[in-house]
C-alpha cells in the first residue's frame, strides 16, 4: 500500500484518476496548483487506486495524504 | 625460519585482515574485504601502502584496522584511506588515526584527490586518551579535511557505519556515496537514543542510506552495491582535475543522444504547465555524460556534472516537474554546495532557469528560507568560473537572481523566445496590483478586465524589450542551444578573475 502525499502546500486543481483505476509507477494522480504552477503528483509505485482523500478545489498542506494506492 | 621468510609470513598474515568469522559475516551482508574494494577502485591495485605494519606487535589488530596509500584511477594518482571492518569493526585506535592523518598530509603535499572508504564503528573507547582529545587525535582528521576542502577533491564511499564523531568524515567530503542497506551515519545510535532521550527508532530510520540521500541531504548518491559505489567514484573523478590548480581534462566529445522531438517541441508554451527538465539536459549534453549529484534530495533542482563536446560543465537546473521548480530551503542548500564544488575545481557552470521564485508561506519562513536562499546567492555570486544563464521559460523574483541573473556577473544570459523575466508572473502581478479594482467591478466584467491587464503586463515584460534594454545578451532558437553553449564555453574558459580581496566573507549559513 502506498500513500500519495502532497509535495507542497496548494490547491487540488485536477484529479486524473478515480477509485479502481490501475496506475503505473510514475503516473500522475492529481495536479496541484501552487505558486501559480501546475504541479503533477505521481504514484511512486504502480497499483490500483483504493481511495481518493481529496476533491478538486481542496487546499492541502505539504505531507497531506491525497490518495491510497494498493 | 630465515628473516625474509619471517617477513613474508608476517606480511601474509597482516594482508588477511581480521578473524575469518568477520570475513564471512561481511560476505553475508554483501560487503567486500577492504583489499578487494581497493583492487576494484584502482587501475592496478594499491601501488604504495603506508604503515602496513602499524600495531604489528598486537596480532589482533593487523594494520590497526585501516589501509592507507596511493593508487591510480583513470590514470590519475589518488590517495586513499580504507577501514577494515574485519579488524575490531574498523574502529579507530591511536595508530589508525595517525595513519589517516599522514595520508591526508600526503594528499596535501602532492595535491592529489583523497578518497575515504568508510566502514567503521568509531573510536575505541578503551584507547580514548591516546586517540581522541590530543593534537594528533581524531579531531585532527576533520581539521585536515577542512584544510583540504577545495584544494583537492575529497570523496567518501560509505560501505558500513560511520558513527558518532566518525560521521564527520562524510560531512566534510565533496560527495558521499552510500550503499543501500549497509551504509549509515548518525551521531547517536538508536540504542543510545532510546537510553538518553527515550526515542525508539530503527537504524535505517535514524541514519540509513535512503534517509540521508532523500531527507537529510548528508548523503549524495544512493547505490545498490559496493561495486556500484566504486564505479560511481571512478566516473565522478573523471570530470575533475587532480586539484584546484588545474582544469578538468578534455575527453573525446560525443554526439547528443538522438531524440524524436527537438527542444522547441518539448517546452510547453504555457509557462505554468510542467515539463521534464531532464529532457532538455539530455538534448544538449554528450550522450550518457550526466553524472548527477543529490538526485533524490530536493528534486525540484537538478545538479550534476556533464560534458558538452568533451568539456566538463556543472549543471544547475530548475525542475518544473517537481514542486513546480520552486526553490525551497533544501534546494538552495543543494545549489550552494554544488556551485562551490564546481567553482573550486574550475568546472564552468550552466544555469538552466525555469523558476517561479522561492517558496512562500509560514512553513518556509520558519525554516529560514531567506538565509538559505542567501547561501545560494553568495555561492553563485562568488563563483569565478565561466557562468552561463539560460532563461528557458520563466525567471521570476529572486529566482532570477539565484540562477545567475544579469546582476551577478554571468558571462552571458541567453534567452529562449518564450522567456519571461519579471518580479512575478502576470496572474500574480495583476492580482496584487489591481485587487481593489477587480473586487469593485461587477462579476461579469472581471474576467475581461483581468485578461486585458495581463496582456498589457506581458507586453511590458516582452523578451525582445529586455534584449533591447540589454538585460539579456541574446535570444536564440532553443534547438541551437548546444551549439551556442559549446562556442561560448570554449571562449570563456580562459577567464581569470579574482572575486574580491579580503580574508573571507561573513557567509550566511
Amino acid at each position: 500500500m502506498e500513500e500519495i502525499r502532497a509535495s507542497m502546500a496548494g490547491n487540488i486543481w485536477k484529479i486524473t484518476v478515480k477509485p479502481g483505476d490501475v496506475v503505473e509507477e510514475g503516473q500522475d494522480v492529481v495536479i496541484l496548483e501552487s505558486m501559480k504552477m501546475e504541479i503533477p503528483i505521481a504514484a511512486e509505485d504502480g497499483g490500483t487506486v483504493k481511495e481518493l482523500m481529496v476533491a478538486e478545489g481542496d487546499f492541502v498542506n505539504e505531507g497531506d495524504i491525497i490518495a491510497i494506492i494498493e | 625460519m630465515s628473516s625474509t621468510e619471517e617477513l613474508k609470513a608476517r606480511i601474509d598474515k597482516i594482508e588477511q585482515g581480521g578473524h575469518e568469522k568477520y570475513h564471512s559475516k561481511n560476505k553475508e551482508r554483501g560487503k567486500l574485504f577492504v583489499r578487494e574494494r581497493l583492487a576494484l577502485l584502482f587501475d592496478e591495485g594499491i601501488e604504495i601502502e603506508d604503515a602496513f605494519f602499524a600495531n604489528c606487535m598486537d596480532d589482533s589488530l593487523p594494520s590497526d584496522g585501516v589501509v592507507t596509500g596511493i593508487g591510480k584511477i583513470n590514470g590519475q594518482k589518488v590517495c586513499v584511506m580504507a577501514n577494515d571492518s574485519t579488524v575490531k569493526a574498523g574502529s579507530w585506535g591511536k595508530r589508525t588515526v595517525e595513519k589517516i592523518l599522514r595520508i591526508q598530509e600526503t594528499a596535501e603535499k602532492l595535491e592529489l584527490p583523497m578518497i575515504y572508504l568508510v566502514d567503521s564503528a568509531g573510536a575505541r573507547i578503551t584507547n580514548q586518551i591516546e586517540m581522541f582529545p590530543g593534537r594528533r587525535g581524531a579531531g585532527r582528521i576533520f581539521h585536515n579535511q577542512i584544510k583540504l576542502s577545495g584544494r583537492v577533491p575529497q570523496i567518501c564511499l560509505l560501505f558500513g557505519p560511520s558513527a558518532a564523531g566518525g560521521a564527520y568524515i562524510p560531512a566534510f567530503c565533496d560527495v558521499v556515496v552510500m550503499v543501500d542497506g549497509n551504509a549509515s551515519m548518525y551521531l547517536g545510535s538508536p540504542r543510545m537514543a532510546e537510553k538518553v532521550i527515550g526515542e525508539k527508532v530503527t537504524l535505517e530510520e535514524m541514519g540509513g542510506a535512503r534517509m540521508h540521500t532523500t531527507i537529510s541531504g548528508v548523503g549524495d548518491v544512493l547505490v545498490k552495491s559496493e561495486a556500484e559505489a566504486i564505479q560511481y567514484a571512478k566516473r565522478y573523478l573523471s570530470y575533475f582535475p587532480a586539484n584546484f590548480r588545474s582544469r578538468p581534462g578534455l575527453v573525446a566529445g560525443k554526439e547528443v543522444k538522438p531524440f524524436e522531438k527537438s527542444i522547441s517541441e518539448i517546452i510547453p508554451e504555457n509557462q505554468n504547465a510542467a515539463f521534464n527538465m531532464y529532457d532538455l539536459i539530455d538534448r544538449i549534453i554528450d550522450e550518457d555524460s550526466f553524472c548527477e549529484i543529490k538526485k533524490k534530495f530536493a528534486a525540484e533542482l537538478i545538479t550534476g556534472v556533464a560534458r558538452i563536446n568533451g568539456r566538463s560543465i556543472g549543471i544547475i537546473a530548475n525542475q518544473p516537474r517537481v514542486k513546480g521548480g520552486v526553490l525551497f530551503t533544501d534546494s538552495a542548500d543543494k545549489a550552494a554546495k554544488f556551485i562551490q564544488l564546481c567553482d573550486a575545481f574550475n568546472i564552468p557552470l550552466l544555469f538552466l532557469t525555469d523558476v517561479p521564485g522561492f517558496m512562500i508561506g509560514t512553513k518556509v519562513e520558519r525554516e529560514g528560507i531567506i538565509r538559505h536562499g542567501a547561501k545560494m546567492l553568495s555561492s553563485m555570486s562568488e563563483a569565478t568560473v565561466p557562468k552561463i544563464s539560460v532563461i528557458v521559460r520563466k525567471a521570476y523574483g529572486a529566482g532570477l537572481y539565484a540562477m545567475a541573473g544579469p546582476a551577478f556577473d554571468p558571462d552571458c544570459v541567453i534567452a529562449f523566445p518564450n522567456a519571461q523575466i519579471a518580479v512575478m508572473g502576470a496572474e500574480a502581478a495583476i492580482n496584487a496590483v489591481n485587487a481593489n479594482k477587480i473586487a469593485a467591478l461587477p462579476e461579469e466584467e472581471r474576467a475581461a478586465y483581468i485578461k486585458e491587464k495581463q496582456d498589457e503586463y506581458r507586453r511590458e515584460i516582452d523578451i525582445y524589450r529586455l534584449a533591447s534594454e540589454m538585460v539579456v545578451d541574446t535570444i536564440i532558437n532553443p534547438d541551437d542551444l548546444r551549439k551556442e553553449l559549446n562556442a561560448r564555453f570554449s571562449i570563456y574558459e580562459d577567464k581569470k578573475i579574482v572575486f574580491t580581496e579580503r580574508k573571507h566573507g561573513v557567509y550566511p549559513v
